[in-house]
């Protein structure tokens, strides 16, 4: 059932409403250094508006956003979940067998990745993950001041993802810069798109090379991956790419979720003092994070027929490009939408998106945040920033280039 | 509207008017209600929104899919016979006066 009207069922009425044009960029760089006041425009405006900069439509509002992600066979990801449309465009890569694909095709592959990543598998890699944060911690107290982004949030992640994979430890430097590819290119042809894809042949080479079966230690998600080969549940070619699938989206979305997170902590000591009264809620401090900075920021679908969204008509074929962060900062769900609260009811945001599409490593990435903040919060007594903080653009992901921070020990 | 009873670790028992169609999980959303987390939002992919159905209504259930029963391995609290996830149980108006209980712990 879909969620949506037909247009010649709509009945009678007005009409389709007259759509309003924006002439707003959400991949400039000035739209990156601030994009809250734009958001608010692409929110108010109207329920749906058109971007005449890359000729798309757009939702920014909690509710579109959260129908479109739910309606997957009218919006549907085949013809890929960035501006470019695979009907008309040769992908730059060979499309994803989850992210990049319907169902029925989509269920099967994304039921192997569920189960790799499943709950269960959490409680076996739990106790290492938070071992090694709590050596991070202490290590970085030694060292008291540091960039928050190069020393924690990639280092921590950096430490225990890769090796949870089963990857060998030569060639692991090519793994963000592959992941801001991928992030680039789901963006429209710009210059960050562009010069990403011209300079990524080397870190294509060292995936593709990872994702084989010989490469992935016993134990790991990878052979985990593989391991669904012997059972029949997919086949010798497809665990390749479903590894990708995790080489692409495992590790530079927890390192932005995290920049995220320790960003905020230093940014409102308040919350930092009620997490370190109760470090139980450093989960949900890491989920409201991942709501407040959204370091998804945007993912595109495309019309399987012509459809009428909230009385406006949207015709087959056309790219919607939905603003996760824009609705998670959506008045009309979330109280006091722009400050950040660790003991907020978080259930519901899109910053993992939502729907047969949500991210499927989203368990990894709370351990990960979890165990992160749990232990700045029995250690840490005050964070302080104490450089510029720079901005890192990329056309999806939302973080930042450099964080220098110090830390005063509890 | 059928009503669905949660009781708390400690006892405490809180009653919801539940709109039929939903699930017992948006249900206690919505309330407000503590002790059912959600992380997922109602996609069937974390497991914290666990509950014990009372004994009286087991048998009034649909039952667990095969991807329910796979989360259900990975609850924070222990796994029992009567086990469900509330995002998988939708409530009908036969579900009048369903009971169920909140484990200590989702995570």
């Amino acid at each position: 059932m879909s969620a949506f009207n037909s247009p010649a069922s709509s009945g009678a009425g007005a009409g389709p409403a007259a759509m309003p044009h924006l002439d707003i960029d959400p991949f400039a760089i000035d739209f990156f250094d601030d994009p809250y006041p734009a958001h608010e425009k692409l929110r108010e405006s109207a329920a749906v508006v058109y971007l005449d900069k890359w000729q798309v439509h757009g939702v920014a509002r909690y509710a579109e956003v959260h129908a479109v992600l739910n309606d997957p066979l009218t919006f549907c990801s085949s013809r890929g979940v960035g501006l470019s449309d695979f009907k008309r465009e040769t992908p730059w890569r060979p499309p994803s067998l989850i992210l990049e694909a319907d169902p029925p095709a989509h269920t099967r592959t994304r039921a192997v990745l569920s189960k790799v990543l499943s709950p269960a598998a959490m409680k076996r890699i739990r106790d290492h993950f938070a071992a090694v944060a709590d050596a991070k911690i202490d290590q970085l107290l030694q060292r008291k001041s540091f960039d928050a982004i190069a020393d924690l949030a990639e280092a921590y992640p950096l430490s225990v993802f890769p090796e949870a994979m089963g990857l060998k430890p030569e060639g692991r430097e090519h793994l963000l810069p592959y992941a801001g590819v991928v992030f680039n290119a789901f963006g429209p042809p710009n210059e960050l798109r562009q010069t990403a894809i011209e300079r990524s042949a080397p870190h294509q080479a060292y995936v593709a090379e990872q994702c084989q079966r010989h490469n992935l230690a016993p134990g790991g998600f990878g052979a985990a991956v593989h391991g669904f080969v012997d059972s029949g549940e997919i086949n010798e070619s497809e665990a390749p790419l479903l590894v990708r699938s995790l080489l692409s989206a495992g590790l530079d979305t927890t390192v932005n979720g995290i920049g995220a997170a320790i960003y905020c902590l230093a940014r409102f000591p308040e919350d930092l003092a009620r997490l370190r009264r109760d470090p139980s809620l450093a989960r949900n401090a890491f989920e409201e994070a991942v709501r407040f900075e959204s370091p998804v920021q945007t993912f595109f679908r495309t019309t399987t027929r012509e459809v009428e969204v909230s009385g406006f008509r949207i015709g087959e074929g056309e790219k919607i490009l939905m603003f996760l962060g824009a609705a998670n900062r959506d008045p009309r769900r979330w109280a006091d939408p722009d400050r950040y609260d660790i003991t907020r009811k978080t259930s519901g945001h899109v910053g993992f998106g939502a729907g047969i599409h949500m991210c499927v490593g989203q368990l990894v990435a709370r351990l990960e945040g979890e165990v992160l903040l749990s232990a700045l919060a029995r250690r840490v007594a005050a964070i302080e920033i104490t450089g510029p903080v720079k901005r890192r653009y990329n056309n999806t992901l939302r973080g930042l280039e450099s964080l220098p921070i110090t830390l005063t020990p509890a | 509207m059928p009503s669905i009873t949660f009781i708390h670790p400690d006892g405490r028992s809180e009653t919801a008017e539940a709109d039929t169609g939903a699930t017992a999980m948006a249900t206690a959303l919505t309330r407000g209600l503590d002790g059912i987390l959600a992380e997922c939002g109602g996609n069937a992919m974390c497991a914290t929104c666990h509950v014990y159905v009372d004994a009286a209504w087991l048998d009034k259930l649909p039952p667990r899919s095969n991807e329910e029963d796979a989360l259900l391995d990975g609850t924070a609290a222990e796994r029992q016979p009567n086990s469900r996830l509330s995002c998988q149980i939708k409530i009908t108006p036969e579900l009048d006066g369903l009971m169920l209980r909140l484990p200590d712990r989702q995570t």
